[in-house]
This record gives structure tokens, C-alpha cells and sequence, in this order.
């Protein structure tokens, strides 16, 4: 009662580094607390992930092992985790924000008529205060995130309903073993009990999953184009340059939706968050959502025509000029300086 | 050949892609008003996949329902210029304030007035939220299964549909029963343009609110074209648990609103001479950050 749930995810057999994310937070959150961090896996052979999951610090692991959960679907992953939190009554519960986080995540919360905040960047305990009626709640769940496109940032509480649920993107949070000795509980769940048969209405047909090839969150060199590249033709300066200093093509979410370069590239708060060795932003100006994306990296060089562009602000060199005119300079050097 | 009857759920929302220095405040907070409003990109996208249903079932109807203030008729407007059949806005003071559990309540009462539908159809997420709950939440409510991150129709019966989905790193096709809903991602094909008939015929459509405001003459007009009204619903027209509504309804509380603020460092400022790149990049290479 009254602890922390992680639900852990499974990429094509393997725990998706968000759920490691997740139960690292979800593991100081508890120490805060004074409460226990359980965790939650559904799918088929799940035999052996504890030795992964408990040193992160998991008191409790439930286990729903059944064929019928594996791949992922809607319906009876929602069962499980409903009925469960029902009977287990969790104050937190925390799920990655991935294409299986945000399918759940609303439909347990509405099911269970509670509060789910998407996209957190920072989760905190503190206390509220509601002035209207004068009472203050203690240790509540801070889910601290963007809004309005990424322009402002916005602190959410749930007073009243538990779970206070909130989604959290990978790569947002760290990963760090608790503990490489700590050991847990297992509890095998009836999965029969948890789901109804009427659940599994929804059946998987196909799925064709390709091994990543873009690998963007752990390239040293990022560099990012902007809107003010101008085209996809620019973007191919963009990807000379990266790969003559070993690195990736990140965008923003102007050049995105441009259709300069695919979704996978995004950098911000609603794609990818990256700290590189080496950041050059490209025609960026820097709008709040893509700056809480990389303003971590080490090094970062922006090349704007703009002077003023707010990106410039927490860049390490700026250099004003043209896209077309500064990249195939740093080619240049680059290659006369490397002979 | 079956019909189908289609809801699309729509909102109207500030264009938040392009907040422009003019849109910040001194205080650091977003000027509303100078962001246009705009039909929410994804649902457009949903709108299109509806009507390539209504292709293939000419018989099928699509009917937009948005919750909002009066003005959110505009994009009911737009739908219709686009293909779409009726729409419903659904628009009262008690609505205000919903976080997504409280807005999908509302649509989910006022779908149950509209009682027959097979698809449900919206986008995936609004740009002013990034939240992507509204759908599946709503399908909970009303109980029936949802497919979410819809790129494409792969085939539709009497009794099944079945959906090609865009996942992180590749596609899942998956076979649902009707009643569904379906939340439809960024990379589904953007929607056709106005057709030129149609806006013609329904430029004057508007809610009788908003004609009132307006102090049209707006009798004789709705007395002729009855389709130019855009049906408006109040808390009234629906049943509801008014303590689910609004900003009592909304579990979700907005603690606090921070205008965000980055380090600033001392950067070096370079132009695009080539001495200054040669130094650059000479630089990089020596503290081996590059090379």
C-alpha cells in the first residue's frame, strides 16, 4: 500500500532503458518517502529479468507472465495494471513515454479517474497548499513539465486522486544502479485473475521492428539543423560534416515538420534528449522545447544569421553567417587541420 | 454496401510551433491572443483518414465534435469544407478549466448522446498539450478498444478494422472489432484541401451564439438553411455528473508556471571568415573534442 509503481517495458525482449530510467527516480523518490518501489512486468518468459530489475533498487517485482501478453496490446495490459493498483493502491506510478507508455498510461488513468501527467521532465516531492479551501497536502508528486509547445514550464500536482501517475521520456532521466547486492520479492500474479478473455479483442497482425540504425542519443557530435537551414538539400551539408567528425544529424521540430529530415532525428522536448561532447546547432534559433533538449552538451556552437537568435545565449562559440557559406569552411579546416 | 458512422474528434488550438518572441511576455508568460488559432495539425490528419473511409462507403457520415469556447466553430467550419457531414460543438462555462480525464468525460457523455457511431477518429495529440491522453481516454469511458499511433485504414468490414500503426523504431498492423477508436500520428497523409463547392455552401455556417453575437439577422438565414446552424451543446444537452466537469473535475492541478531560464554563458563570438573557422576548428582538434 501507499508505494511506488514502475511499470517496465519490454523492447523486443529487452527492458527498454526508460523503465532503468524510471526505477532509478523511482528509487529516490521512495527513499524520500520512506516507501517501497515495486515493479511491474508484463509479457511471456520473463524468468531471469529480476537480476536485472533488482539492482535498481526494486523491492517488490510483479511478475503477469503470460503468452497472451506478448507484444504489448491495449486491452489486457490495462487489466493487469488496473486491477492490480485497485487492490495494491500505489500513491505513484510512473511509465516511460513511449508509443506503449502513452497508449496505457490515459486508459489506466481514466479507468482509475486519476490524474496522469505526459512528458515529465523532473519529478520532485513537495507540499501544496490550497488556498480555497485551506489545506495543505505534504509530500506530493511534483510533475514538472513543458507546456504550451515547450514555452513555459508548468508544476502539476494531483491533491486528491492516487495514483498520481506521470509519464517520463527516455533518455530524460538518469540510469544508476542502487545497488548491485539488493535483492527483492517476486510475486507471480494470476494472470487470469487480472484479465478478463473479452480483453484480448484487439490482435496483432504484423510488426516489423527495425534494429535501430540511428543511435543519436549516444553520438559524441551532434549536428542539429534548424528551419533556418532552409531545405533538405542544406541537411545534406549537415550530414557531410557529421560523418567526417563521427557523428549524428539531430533536427529541430521546425525542420521537422518542414520535412527537411524524418521524425527519428528530433531534439527537444518531444524527441530525443542528448548531451553530447560537441553541439553544433545549425540554423536553430532555439526555441525553449529544442534548448531543454541539449543545453546539457558539453560544447555548443551555433552557427545563425541571426546575432540575436536565443540559442546564441548558452552556445560556447557563435558563429554568425550563413549555413551554406560556414559548414564547407569547417569541412575544410577541419580536413587541412587533421593531415 | 455497410455505412459507417464516423466521429472525429477535433479541438481548436494556438499554433504553439511558431511562438515568436512578440508571443512572450515580459513576465515570461505566453500572449495568447497573438498566437493564431488553428485546427489542431493531427486532426486534420484524422479528418482525412475519415474521409477515405467515406470514399470507399460513399453512404458513410462524419461528424466533427470539438469542445471549446463559441469561437472553436470556426474549425467545425473547416471540416465542412473539407467533407465533413455535421458537427457539434460542444461549448459551456462548466467545461472550463478540464484537465484531459475531465475533457475526455465531456466528449465521452456527449459521444453517448450521439449514440451511434462504428470509428471514432482523432488526432494524436493537440500541439498546445503534447499530452496524448484525450483518446485513449475517452475510449476507457465509453469501453470500447482503441488503436493509437494510426498511420493507415489497411482494410474495414461490417464488424472489423484493421490499422497499420507507426511504432518508434517500425510499423504493427493490428485487427480490432467496431466500436474502436482511433488516434492517428503525424505520418498518416495530411488532409485534402477545401473544396470549392463546399465552401460555398457552408461559408455562412456558424452556431446561434455566435450569430447572436455577431446581432446578424440571423432568423431568416437559419429559417431557409437549417444546415448553416453548427449544433451547439451545453452541459444541458448532455448527461452528465456535473462534479466530473470542468476544473472540479479535473484531478490535475496547475501548481505553478515558470518561465524558463537557461544558463547563459560567455560565448565567443566568430564570422563566417575563414580565419576565424580555421581557429575553430584548430581549437576543437587540440582539446580533442573533435578529431
Amino acid at each position: 500500500m501507499n508505494n511506488i509503481f514502475v511499470y517496465c517495458e519490454l523492447d523486443e525482449g529487452k527492458i527498454a532503458d526508460v523503465s532503468f530510467e524510471l526505477l532509478t527516480k523511482g528509487r529516490s523518490l521512495a527513499n524520500q518517502l520512506n516507501c517501497k518501489l515495486e515493479a511491474l512486468l508484463l509479457g511471456h518468459n520473463l524468468k531471469g529479468f529480476e537480476k536485472e530489475l533488482f539492482p535498481y533498487g526494486v523491492d517488490v517485482l510483479y511478475l503477469a507472465d503470460d503468452k497472451r501478453l506478448s507484444p504489448y496490446s491495449t486491452l489486457p495490459h490495462t487489466s493487469v495494471m488496473v486491477n492490480l493498483f485497485k487492490e495494491e493502491k500505489p500513491q505513484i506510478a510512473l511509465m516511460g513515454a513511449t508509443t506503449i507508455g502513452r497508449d496505457l498510461g490515459p486508459r489506466v488513468s481514466s479507468a482509475l479517474k486519476s490524474g496522469l501527467t505526459a512528458d515529465c521532465t523532473e519529478l520532485e516531492i513537495g507540499d501544496h497548499e490550497d488556498k480555497k479551501i485551506n489545506k495543505v497536502y505534504k509530500n506530493l508528486l511534483y510533475q514538472i513539465r513543458p507546456a504550451f509547445g515547450g514555452n513555459i514550464i508548468a508544476t502539476i500536482v494531483n491533491p486528491d486522486c492516487r495514483p498520481q501517475m506521470a509519464t517520463v521520456r527516455e533518455g530524460v532521466m538518469k540510469k544508476e544502479i542502487f545497488d548491485p547486492q539488493h535483492k527483492g520479492i517476486i510475486v507471480t500474479m494470476d494472470v487470469n485473475k487480472y484479465v478478463d478473455d473479452t480483453a484480448f479483442v484487439v490482435k496483432v497482425i504484423e510488426r516489423h521492428i527495425e534494429k535501430s540504425k540511428l543511435d543519436i542519443k549516444n553520438s559524441p557530435v551532434i549536428v542539429s539543423g534548424g528551419f533556418g537551414v532552409g531545405s533538405a538539400e542544406n541537411f545534406k551539408l549537415l550530414f557531410n560534416l557529421a560523418t567526417m567528425l563521427g557523428g549524428e544529424v539531430g533536427a529541430s521540430r521546425a525542420a521537422i515538420d518542414a520535412g527537411y529530415v524524418e521524425h527519428e532525428r528530433q531534439i527537444g522536448q518531444t524527441g530525443v534528449t542528448v548531451r553530447p561532447k560537441l553541439y553544433i546547432a545549425c540554423g536553430i534559433s532555439g526555441q525553449i522545447q529544442h534548448l531543454a533538449g541539449m543545453q546539457e552538451s558539453s560544447i555548443i556552437i551555433s552557427i545563425n544569421s541571426d546575432p540575436n537568435a536565443p540559442i546564441n545565449k548558452i552556445a560556447n562559440y557563435v558563429i554568425i553567417g550563413k549555413v551554406e557559406t560556414v559548414i564547407p569552411k569547417m569541412i575544410r579546416y577541419y580536413k587541412e587541420n587533421t593531415k | 454496401m455497410k455505412e459507417f458512422q464516423i466521429i472525429v474528434l477535433v479541438k481548436q488550438v494556438p499554433d504553439t510551433r511558431n511562438v515568436g518572441k512578440d508571443a512572450m511576455k515580459a513576465d515570461g508568460t505566453v500572449n495568447r491572443a497573438v498566437l493564431p488559432a488553428i485546427f489542431n495539425p493531427e486532426d486534420l490528419h484524422a479528418l482525412e483518414l475519415a474521409l477515405r473511409i467515406k470514399d470507399k462507403f460513399p453512404g458513410s457520415s462524419i461528424t466533427l465534435l470539438t469542445m471549446g469556447p463559441v469561437r472553436a466553430a470556426e474549425i467545425l467550419r473547416e471540416g465542412f469544407y473539407r467533407g465533413a457531414d455535421d458537427g457539434i460543438l460542444l461549448t459551456d462555462r462548466a467545461f472550463a478549466g478540464s484537465d484531459t480525464l475531465a475533457t475526455s468525460y465531456a466528449l465521452a457523455c456527449a459521444i453517448r448522446k450521439i449514440k451511434n457511431y462504428d470509428i471514432i477518429i482523432c488526432g494524436r495529440q493537440a500541439i498546445d498539450g503534447d499530452t496524448a491522453q484525450v483518446g485513449p481516454q475517452v475510449a476507457e469511458k465509453l469501453g470500447i478498444p482503441q488503436i493509437t499511433y494510426a498511420e493507415e485504414i489497411i482494410s474495414l468490414t461490417n464488424d472489423k478494422i484493421q490499422v497499420k500503426r507507426r511504432l518508434e523504431r517500425g510499423i504493427e498492423i493490428v485487427e480490432g472489432p467496431l466500436p474502436i477508436l482511433i488516434t492517428v500520428n503525424n505520418s498518416a497523409p495530411h488532409c485534402r484541401p477545401r473544396h470549392a463547392k463546399r465552401l460555398m455552401k457552408y461559408k455562412h455556417a456558424t452556431t446561434l451564439s455566435m450569430r447572436q453575437q455577431s446581432e446578424e439577422d440571423y432568423l431568416s438565414a437559419t429559417l431557409t438553411n437549417t444546415y448553416l446552424t453548427i449544433k451547439e451543446w451545453s452541459v444541458n444537452d448532455i448527461e452528465c455528473d456535473p462534479k466530473q466537469l470542468g476544473i472540479g473535475g479535473s484531478p490535475t492541478k496547475v501548481k505553478k508556471v515558470d518561465n524558463i531560464v537557461f544558463q547563459s554563458k560567455e560565448s565567443r563570438r566568430l564570422e563566417d571568415f575563414d580565419d576565424d573557422i580555421n581557429v575553430l576548428m584548430k581549437e576543437l582538434i587540440t582539446s580533442h573534442i573533435i578529431g
